[in-house]
This record gives structure tokens, C-alpha cells and sequence, in this order.
């Protein structure tokens, strides 16, 4: 019975994905079509004449109405048709698809890295109020949203690579000396650890630590902030206060009780979260001459390839609503409430 | 007779203000001190050009890349200029951007807001569709795909950062009209024979500012934050101007060499203006709604 409704709730949270899918689409077309000038005139070059205009708008289908047009862009991109990266020369599709994993690699450890120190950082912090712990979460929070990530960055990269040479040089994800595991996952370590090559994990990681280090930094804010916030109010809720009158041990009421409950509202930040982590990851991976789709963007937009940077949007955007798909639907999934409500 | 019980009870609420704003200032000092750093935000960026010792953009007003001493206060660059001038000058620029960014998305997103608000229905389903499709998308991504695609240049960075900010604004004005719709003062109003857009911007949208206005201060850091980060990619402002962003972007080529400075002050500039409206977003946050308080 419980089974159904959720099944119910997964099917009814991916429909909603639906509209939402449809608009990045039209946002993304409306871009495109947003050149400044005539992007006909652009696209046939600086040497085109009236004619040869004509035949590229003939081309590029760009005669058509509107909705004509919108057709034709979207059966493009259900091929995987992003059109061609001028500065490499490769599609858009291609070229994304080989940066992404240096980019989701880079984001997911760090999501894991701030997730891991920010929730039990908050729930000491709203465990004792007005100690250390407390303090540090705040100062924390403070700065986190006061930094810029392109700051952090650069001054991690001062202290641990110039003044303490700890860390590599800034020069991507794998020193000269390695070659690159074969490749499974694409992520370094990983694909490393699957190779059994101990020394190439060690050099990967090492590269991953200082990028990964300053997007936690940023990250870990708002979520710090959210468990703290959400474990004060569930602390002084009705509920735990019977369980403690039950004569429940303090640890099942924190945990049981009270962090369960609290985590819902942490699950539902971690949508802006991303959202955050995501612009953050193109300042940073830009820093570190990281060879994700951030820093491909970066070196498109200075060359104005409009065709990449609209590609990388709108697998930015896709991204970020699949994220976001995968935190809902762990949210109806560890929701308690769901299922008693039949 | 008639007028002493009329204004004793008004006596008491504006020095109960008073009297509040002294009890916030005093339980956290910070807010004190970050309208003292907003006043001196606000002198920079007024007066920045005229106290600075050297012309922000002239090279060579003294040797290249040397470090902070007592004629640089901030050190040089590599071209050298004068790091200090340049960073002070840069106030205007930056807060103009976020300032106009901020004003528009205020402006717009408080309208849209508040008609979805009062009258609901398709109003309220277009316009919260509308706003839905902007927050589907990573908004620092966004903001990169409009510069890139209206063009390159410093308006089109206000104009992205504003649109990226419209849906805060909107969805806050919506809730806060929607909660005051049918309200008795309200009712009044509409009973008076003021007509319903009368009645929706003269008397619930003036009730809506206090929570307003802590959501301006705390979205201004954040203006701040992209605007600076995107100057840091490229986009919009160009060198030699000067400003945060576009420093510390210059300034990264430097760092691995040991130059700290070229990135320390201007970096320090942008963190200390954020954390100046955030201070200050959090201390109207007190002064308006105690129960938020943390």
C-alpha cells in the first residue's frame, strides 16, 4: 500500500520535470535567437556577401516563423545536436562530453566534502548553543557567503602551493608526469583506484584537493546554516520534548527525534545548493585551469563561440534540474510522512 | 482635553523604537559597526576619485610589481599603477552595478509579485511559470548565457544580474500581498471606492517593505558577488578600468609568482562590501522580524 503511493509520488514528481524541461528549452532557443545582429551575417563570416547571407539563413533554417524554428532546434538537440565549437573545431556535443566528467568529479567531491563536515557542524552547533562550536559554525557561515569563491581560490593557492608548497601547481587534473587511467568512470580517482595504480590516485587527489577545498568552503554555508537552524526548531518541537518526557535516551532523541526531522528542510536547501555550486564550479575550475565544461565556457566566451557557450548552458540548466529530480525524489523517499497519509 | 490621550500613546511607540534599535544595537555590535563601514562604502564611491594620491589608470606612477610600502599603500601592479587608487576608485563602479541590478529586479519583481498576489488566477499561474523557469536554471550559469548572448558589455551585466535576482523579489511580494488581500484594512480601503489597483500599490504594497528592504540589503552582497565574478571571467566591464573583479582576474596571473597583493586588496574589497550588506540585511532583520533572529 505504502509501496504504491510512493511509486505514485516518484511517477507524479517526474511529470513535473516536464514543464520545467520545456522551459529551459525555450529560454535556450530564445538565446540563441538573441544575437546581437544578424546571426545569419554571423555565421557566414566577415567576408560574405549579400548571396551567400541568404543561402547560410537558407541553412540554418533561419527563414522559417518562430515556432518552425523551435521545432527544428529542438529535433536537433534529441540527436545530441549542439552544432560546432568554432575555437576546436569538434561539435559542441563532443567536446562537452569530454569535460564533463573533470566538472561533475570536481563538484560531487565537493558536495560530499561540505556535506560531511557542514550537517554534524550544525547539529553540534544547535546542540550547544553559544559554545566554540557554535561560534565556529557562525563565523563559518559568515564567511562562506561573504568569499568570493574566485578569492578563496587564489588565496589557498598563495598559502599551500607558494608560501608552504603543499599543493601541486595549479595546471588541472593530473601532474605532467602521470597519463591519465584508463578510462571507466572518467573520474580520476576512481578510474585510478579501478587500475590499482596507488601512486596515480595520490597525484589525482592532490590536484582535486585545493578546487575541491574552496567550492566546500562555499557550499558549506547554507547548508551548515540550514541544519542548525532546522535542529533548533525541531529541538524545542512538542515531540521531542515527549520523547525526552518518555524517558528516551538523549542520543535516540537527537537522532531518531530530531535529526530525521531536521533533515528535510536541509534536503529541500540543497536545490539552491547546486544551484550555487554549479556558477561557483565555473570561478574555480577557471582558477585551476581545470579542464572541465566551465572553463571550456570561459575560452568560449572570450572568443564569443556562442554555439558552445549555449550548449554548455543548457547542459548547465539539465544538470541542475536532474540534481534536482534525484534530491526530490530521495525526499519523498525518506519522508516518514509519506505513505501514512491513506 | 481631548488631544493629551491622543498623543501619549503615540509618544511612547517612536521612542519604543528608539529604544528597540538601542537594545539590537547593543545585543550585537556588529550591526553598529556595519552601517559605519555602509558610510564609508558610500563615501568611497562618492568622493573615491578625488581622495585617491594617484590616477587610477595612469601606468607607471611608480616601478612594477612592487609590494605595499608608504607611497603604494596596496603596492603596484605590473603595469604600475597604483593598487590603493585603483581599489578605492572601483567602489563606484561595483555598487553602481549591483545598485542598478538590485533597483531593477526590486522594481519589476515587486510588481510582478504583487499583481500575482492580489489577483491570483492566470496572473498569478503565467508569472509564477515565468519565475519558475528562471530558478530551473543555475543563475550564475544564466547570467553568463544572457551576457553572452545580448552582448558584452556593462549594461548587460546589470541587466543579467537583475534578472536573475527578479524571482526573490517576486515570489517575496507575492506571499506578502497575498497574505493581505482580504485583510480589514483592506476591505476598508476597497469599500471607500478606491479602485483595485489603488488599493494594491497605496495601501498593501507599502505594508510589504519592511521585509522588503531586508531582502534588498542581503541580495545586494549577492549582486555584488556575481557581477564581481562575472568581471573575473571576462565579461562586461573591460581593462584598464578599474574594478574588484576584473583586479583579482589580473591579479591570478601573479599569485603562483608570489605578487599577493594584486589579489589580497581587491579581493578584500569585494568580501568586506558583502559582508557589509550582509551585517546590515541581518541587523533590519532584527529590527523587523524578532522571531527570525538566530
Amino acid at each position: 500500500m505504502s509501496l504504491g503511493v510512493k511509486s505514485r509520488r516518484v511517477l507524479n514528481r517526474l511529470l513535473q520535470a516536464v514543464p520545467t524541461i520545456f522551459g529551459i528549452l525555450v529560454v535556450c532557443f530564445l538565446l540563441t535567437r538573441a544575437l546581437p545582429g544578424d546571426p545569419a551575417a554571423y555565421f557566414a563570416g566577415d567576408m560574405a556577401d549579400e548571396a551567400s547571407i541568404e543561402q547560410v539563413r537558407e541553412n540554418l533554417g533561419l527563414n522559417q516563423s518562430m515556432p518552425m524554428q523551435f521545432v527544428s532546434y529542438v529535433s536537433d538537440l534529441a540527436q545530441g545536436d549542439l552544432g560546432v565549437a568554432i575555437s576546436t573545431g569538434q561539435t559542441v556535443t563532443q567536446e562537452l562530453a569530454k569535460r564533463l566528467p573533470a566538472s561533475l568529479e570536481l563538484t560531487l567531491a565537493a558536495l560530499l566534502l561540505s556535506l560531511v563536515i557542514a550537517i554534524p557542524l550544525g547539529v553540534l552547533a544547535a546542540t550547544r548553543p553559544n559554545t566554540w562550536v557554535d561560534h565556529l559554525c557562525r563565523f563559518l557561515v559568515t564567511a562562506g557567503v561573504s568569499l568570493p569563491t574566485f578569492f578563496t581560490g587564489l588565496a589557498l593557492l598563495y598559502v599551500f602551493y607558494y608560501l608552504l608548497g603543499w599543493a601541486p601547481p595549479p595546471i588541472g587534473r593530473l601532474d605532467m608526469m602521470f597519463l591519465p587511467p584508463e578510462t571507466v568512470t572518467g573520474f580520476y580517482t576512481i578510474d585510478s583506484l579501478i587500475a590499482g595504480d596507488w601512486a596515480l590516485f595520490k597525484a589525482s587527489l592532490a590536484q582535486m584537493a585545493l578546487p575541491v577545498i574552496t567550492l566546500a568552503l562555499f557550499t558549506l554555508a547554507p547548508i551548515a546554516r540550514m541544519t542548525r537552524a532546522a535542529m533548533l526548531q525541531t529541538l524545542s518541537s512538542d515531540y521531542v520534548r515527549t520523547a525526552r518526557a518518555a524517558g528516551l535516551s538523549g542520543r535516540r532523541v537527537l537522532v531518531t527525534y530530531a535529526f530525521r526531522n531536521a533533515l528535510l528542510p536541509v534536503v529541500t536547501t540543497l536545490g539552491m545548493v547546486f544551484s550555487f555550486v554549479l556558477g561557483a564550479n565555473v570561478l574555480v575550475e577557471k582558477v585551476f585551469a581545470w579542464p572541465g565544461i566551465g572553463s571550456f565556457a570561459v575560452e568560449a566566451l572570450v572568443v564569443s563561440d556562442y554555439a558552445a557557450v549555449q550548449g554548455f548552458v543548457l547542459s548547465m540548466a539539465l544538470l541542475f534540474v536532474s540534481l534536482n529530480l534525484l534530491i526530490d525524489l530521495a525526499y519523498t523517499l525518506i519522508d516518514p510522512r509519506v505513505g501514512e497519509e491513506e | 482635553m481631548t488631544s493629551s490621550p491622543a498623543t501619549s500613546p503615540a509618544a511612547p511607540t517612536r521612542e519604543g523604537h528608539w529604544h528597540h534599535l538601542r537594545y539590537i544595537m547593543a545585543e550585537n555590535p556588529l550591526t553598529g559597526i556595519s552601517f559605519a563601514m555602509f558610510i564609508g562604502l558610500i563615501i568611497m564611491a562618492i568622493f573615491g576619485p578625488y581622495l585617491v594620491p594617484f590616477d587610477p589608470v595612469a601606468t607607471g606612477a611608480g616601478p612594477a610589481l612592487k609590494p605595499p610600502s608608504l607611497t603604494h599603500w596596496f603596492g603596484t601592479d605590473h603595469l604600475g599603477r597604483d593598487v590603493f587608487s585603483r581599489v578605492v576608485v572601483a567602489t563606484r563602479l561595483d555598487l553602481l552595478i549591483s545598485v542598478s541590478a538590485v533597483a531593477l529586479s526590486f522594481v519589476f519583481g515587486s510588481i510582478i509579485g504583487s499583481l500575482s498576489g492580489y489577483f491570483g488566477g492566470w496572473t498569478d499561474r503565467i508569472a509564477g511559470r515565468f519565475m519558475d523557469t528562471i530558478m530551473a536554471f543555475p543563475l550564475f550559469v544564466l547570467a553568463m548565457g544572457i551576457v553572452a548572448a545580448a552582448g558584452n558589455s556593462v549594461e548587460n551585466i546589470v541587466y543579467a544580474t537583475a534578472i536573475i535576482n527578479l524571482p526573490f523579489y517576486a515570489r517575496m511580494a507575492r506571499a506578502e500581498v497575498s497574505i493581505r488581500r482580504n485583510a480589514g484594512f483592506v476591505q476598508a480601503a476597497r469599500l471607500s471606492g478606491n479602485s483595485e489597483l489603488r488599493v494594491l500599490f497605496g495601501h498593501i504594497f507599502p505594508n510589504t517593505l519592511p521585509p522588503m528592504m531586508v531582502q534588498i540589503s542581503l541580495n545586494m552582497g549577492w549582486a555584488i558577488l556575481n557581477a564581481a565574478g562575472l568581471s573575473f571571467i571576462g565579461l562586461g566591464v573591460q581593462p584598464p578600468t578599474p574594478e574588484w573583479g576584473i583586479m583579482v582576474a589580473e591579479g591570478a596571473n601573479f599569485i603562483i609568482s608570489g605578487e599577493w597583493w594584486l589579489v589580497v586588496f581587491p579581493g578584500m574589497a569585494l568580501m568586506l562590501a558583502v559582508f557589509t550588506f550582509n551585517l546590515i540585511g541581518d541587523g533590519l532583520r532584527d529590527l523587523v522580524d524578532p522571531q527570525r533572529r538566530t
